[in-house]
């Protein structure tokens, strides 16, 4: 198989550039690179998810060159994408699951007995012991990732692509699911991993192809299985870091405006998971702090639970503001001590889509624009124009509903809202994703400005130059743990990766 | 005429409402404008206006309905005659009673979907099924009146004429003033814009537009003062309306409804109670259904088990018909008042024509969808 010049452009951004990706029958090649390396692109178009014709280049699978239009077009050649949200319906069974949309009889006549059977079989092939009738809701993650391999076996898979399959598994399944694709491998299946654990990699891959920047950087050969770290994480972040970050006028640090210790939450849904395990961390006035790690890492869900407990169950731990000790339960509280929340998903929890920029500016501190719960309207215009000359958002007035601006400014809007309610201590969850360069450098600017005005930030940001260019110190979180805290000088994007990488690996 | 296009666009179903108006008024050779007939349009569908007020609140919150409309009309009526036929209690007490009443029902509703988080729909399909119930365990399967005059004066009778005259001249001048209030509160507003600086709204359409209002509101009063004069239910329904006009669009609990149904999750990262907007949002509902039993009870003179069957599909109706979305967050008050106005029209004018009641219902059906159909599509192309 190999896929030749691959282009790719969303609206805005080149998402791959002339990638060139060659994998060898009945291989592993594993696909590694951060976050929006355009690792999940790539597999997308390889599986016909973006159809023929959305991108340039050319896909050569078994000698024939493939022009997929749907999904269904490049099952029908044997290959198979297993996405990191695993697609399995909860309330329906093993077998119904493996064969959804491939079922077994007619179209009118579905064949339960073959259905069972065959689901028997592969389940084995699988090495997972469970009867096919079994609700998928009733096994744990590690057993429907199985339950998925052994779905992409009931379409007679040739090439398998897995995207992050063990992100969520812990470590005996992940280790049980590495020796299925060791098994497979040897009755000459083909497979493609995309996963962030360098440890599993070495230990399954027959080659390895780096990503930066939806390029190809190079590919290794790991066929002593022994390949160098470092050698990876470089080609991972090698970026030149350019001048895209405004300059820090030298800012007077105070005292600690917000301290954190032992900080513990678990899943909402499955309360035996630490989501955040022992976080303590602290935060200056005048400083910007940088939380930097994967996607998933629990980076927001520890921001969220800071914030007046927004998730998480059984949250413990100790907060203290100003050197005052509080116990936030409610968003309300969070806000009325000065924190702030600035959310990474704008469009789903930030702002309100259908109403306008002045309704949105207002909502988090509606009693400063009202009197005995009547709305002035006068004043809450004249506010959302001052944030908007503030923070030069692009828009023809104020009444102009959020969902008609561009991300940039929305951002801006969301930026507004917090800074409206006057917070000493604001939290910035991915504050640039997702807008174009630009408004990244304005969004930049006014981060510093609040900074000087004193107010503390904490910056959570997957991309590690943004984290670089702007904290005067980072912590570095991984499977719900902070594994590492770097000053602003001695911190480089390789040492991030690493304490990433390899405390990643340990566990 | 790119002008007109965007008038039109904001207000197309006030020209609809406008065009099955004068289609109506042509095909029954001008009945439909008589005194009499202007004056019973507004009596037979003061229940349904209240409602869909009502309703326009709990859809606003994210599109959940209320099913149990009905059933609570039924319910109070009930309890209304009962009280005050049976037990001849004091009328002003049972009025107060009843509200109370409507009250804990909304409350008892508004728990399971607010705190417990039921849907809206299985809460009040089951309220359906239970003060129907209610209703006819209280009632024995029965029907209770006359309902006492004075309780009647006050929900369906007229108010008195001191002048005299050939035409009710205290009718004309509650219109003259109604008028001079909105025109005083256009012109301050427009004012009090001007001088803070901001940009106002073009003055022609907008004094157009304050005009128009201005002219219906005279030429029914007119009518109306050649019949018996200002009805008391237009008196409860310019307040019910008033009131929650201002609530939804000028107090903070107005706009956490719009923000709930807008984006919940947005709402609740921005400090606003969810819940509780939720639960007022169904304890109101069932506090304007109280109000709208009393207005029916008065009106029909009795309480009857069957009492409201389908009102909570008049109220649904009038507020997606009045531009309400089905996903919440968008929606007016006066939308939902439109909404119901053209519903009213649309069984008033086809009784007036003769229309076969069998075709009546389906034609409502059909008009039901084209009008909705017609600003959903037009809204589209706009984008």
């Amino acid at each position: 198989m190999e896929m030749k010049g691959i282009t790719k452009t969303f609206p805005g951004v080149k998402a791959l550039d002339d990638v060139n990706l060659r994998v060898e029958e009945g291989g592993i090649h594993a696909l590694v690179g951060e976050n929006g390396a355009g690792k999940s692109t790539l597999m997308n178009i390889l599986s016909g998810v973006y159809p023929y014709g959305s991108y340039e280049g050319e896909i050569i699978y078994e000698g024939e060159r493939c022009e997929f239009q749907k999904i269904k077009d490049s099952e029908r050649k044997g290959i198979v994408i297993i996405h990191q949200e695993l697609a399995l319906v909860p309330y329906m069974t093993i077998g119904e699951n493996m064969f959804l949309g491939n079922e077994r009889g007619s179209r009118y006549n579905v064949n339960w007995n073959a259905t069972f059977t065959q689901a028997e079989e592969l389940l084995e092939t699988v090495g997972l012991s469970e009867p096919p009738q079994t609700l998928v809701k009733d096994i744990g993650v590690g057993k429907q990732q199985l339950v998925e391999i052994a779905k992409a076996l009931a379409k007679d898979v040739k090439l398998l692509i897995l995207d992050e399959p063990t992100a969520s598994l812990n470590e005996s399944d992940s280790r049980k699911l590495l020796d299925l694709l060791l098994t497979l491998k040897k009755k000459g299946m083909t497979s493609i991993i995309i996963s962030h654990k360098l440890n599993e990699i070495a230990y399954v891959a027959d080659k390895i192809t780096v990503l930066r920047d939806g390029m190809t950087i190079e590919t290794l050969d790991n066929e002593a299985h022994v390949i160098d770290e470092d050698q990876i994480i470089k080609g991972m972040v090698g970026r030149e870091l350019t001048n895209r970050f405004p300059a820090r006028e030298n800012v007077a640090i105070g005292e600690v405006s917000m301290d954190i210790r032992n900080w513990t939450v678990h899943h909402p849904l499955a309360p035996e998971r630490k989501v955040v395990d022992n976080v303590s961390m602290y935060v200056r006035r005048g400083e910007v702090v940088g939380i930097s790690g994967l996607m998933g890492a629990g980076r927001t869900e520890f921001a969220m639970s800071i914030f007046g407990r927004s998730y998480g169950v059984n949250i413990s731990g100790e907060m203290t503001l100003c050197g005052k000790k509080v116990k936030l339960t409610s968003v309300q509280q969070a806000i009325d001590n000065k924190l702030a929340y600035i959310t990474e998903d704008r469009k789903g929890n930030g702002l309100i889509l259908s109403n306008p920029i002045r309704v949105n500016t207002t909502l988090a501190k509606m009693d400063q624009v009202s009197r005995f719960g009547v709305i002035d309207k006068d004043k809450e215009f004249e506010i959302a124009e001052t944030y908007k000359e503030k923070l030069r958002t692009k828009t023809p007035s104020v009444e102009q509903n959020v969902g008609n601006l561009s991300g940039g400014n929305q951002q801006k809007v969301l930026l507004g809202k917090w800074m409206f309610t006057e917070p000493d201590i604001m939290i910035l969850d991915e504050p640039t994703r997702g807008i174009d360069v630009g408004a990244k450098y304005e969004i930049y600017s006014i981060i510093n400005a609040l900074a000087k005005e004193g107010k503390s930030i904490v910056m959570i940001s997957s991309e590690l130059p943004e984290i670089l260019g702007m904290c005067d110190r980072i912590y570095i979180m991984n499977q719900g743990r902070f594994v590492g805290e770097l000053d602003r000088e001695e911190a480089t994007q390789e040492k991030i990766m690493t304490l990433i990488l390899k405390q990643g690996a340990k566990q | 005429m790119n002008r007109v296009k965007e008038i039109l666009k904001k207000n197309t179903m006030l020209f609809i409402l406008l065009i099955v108006a004068l289609f109506f008024g042509w095909k029954t050779n001008g009945v439909l404008f008589d005194p009499q007939n202007v004056t019973n349009l507004i009596a037979q569908n003061g229940h349904v206006v209240i409602l869909a007020v009502g309703m326009l609140l709990c859809i606003l919150t994210g599109g959940n309905i209320d099913l149990s409309v009905g059933s609570v009309v039924a319910f109070i009526g009930a309890v209304a005659g009962k009280l005050m036929v049976t037990y001849k209690m004091n009328f002003g007490l049972v009025i107060v009673i009843c509200l109370v009443l409507g009250i804990l029902i909304g409350m008892w509703q508004g728990f399971w979907i607010a705190y417990i988080r039921i849907p809206s729909f299985i809460v009040t399909l089951a309220g359906m099924l239970l003060w129907r119930g209610v209703a006819l365990i209280i009632l024995d399967g029965l029907t209770i009146s006359p309902f006492p005059d004075a309780f009647k004066m006050i929900f369906n009778s007229y108010i008195a004429d001191t002048f005299g005259g050939s035409i009710n001249v205290t009718c004309m001048l509650a219109a003259v003033l109604a008028c001079l209030a909105y025109l005083f509160v256009f012109i301050n507003g427009r004012r009090n814009r001007q001088k803070k600086g901001y940009a106002a709204e073009k003055l022609l359409p907008s004094a157009g537009k304050a005009g128009v209002i201005c002219l219906v509101i005279l030429l029914a009063a007119y009518r109306m003062a050649q019949f018996q004069g200002l009805p008391t239910i237009l008196v409860i329904l310019a307040a019910v309306v008033g009131v929650y006009t201002y609530y939804t669009s000028k107090t903070v609990g107005g706009r956490y409804l719009y923000a709930v149904g807008g984006n919940e999750k947005a709402a609740k990262m921005s400090g606003v109670n969810t819940n509780r907007v939720l639960f007022f949002a169904f304890t109101n509902m069932a506090f304007l259904s109280a109000v709208a039993a009393l207005v029916c009870v008065a009106r029909f003179n009795s309480a009857a088990p069957t009492a409201g069957k389908n009102y909570e599909m008049d109220a649904i109706a009038s507020c997606y018909i009045g531009g309400a979305s089905a996903y919440g967050g968008t929606g007016t008050v006066m939308g939902a008042v439109i909404g119901a106005v053209f519903m009213g029209l649309l069984n008033n004018g086809m009784s007036i024509m003769g229309v076969d009641s069998n075709w009546q219902q389906a034609i409502k059906g059909l008009v039901l969808l084209a009008a909705v159909a017609f600003d959903v599509i037009s809204k589209k192309k706009s984008r």
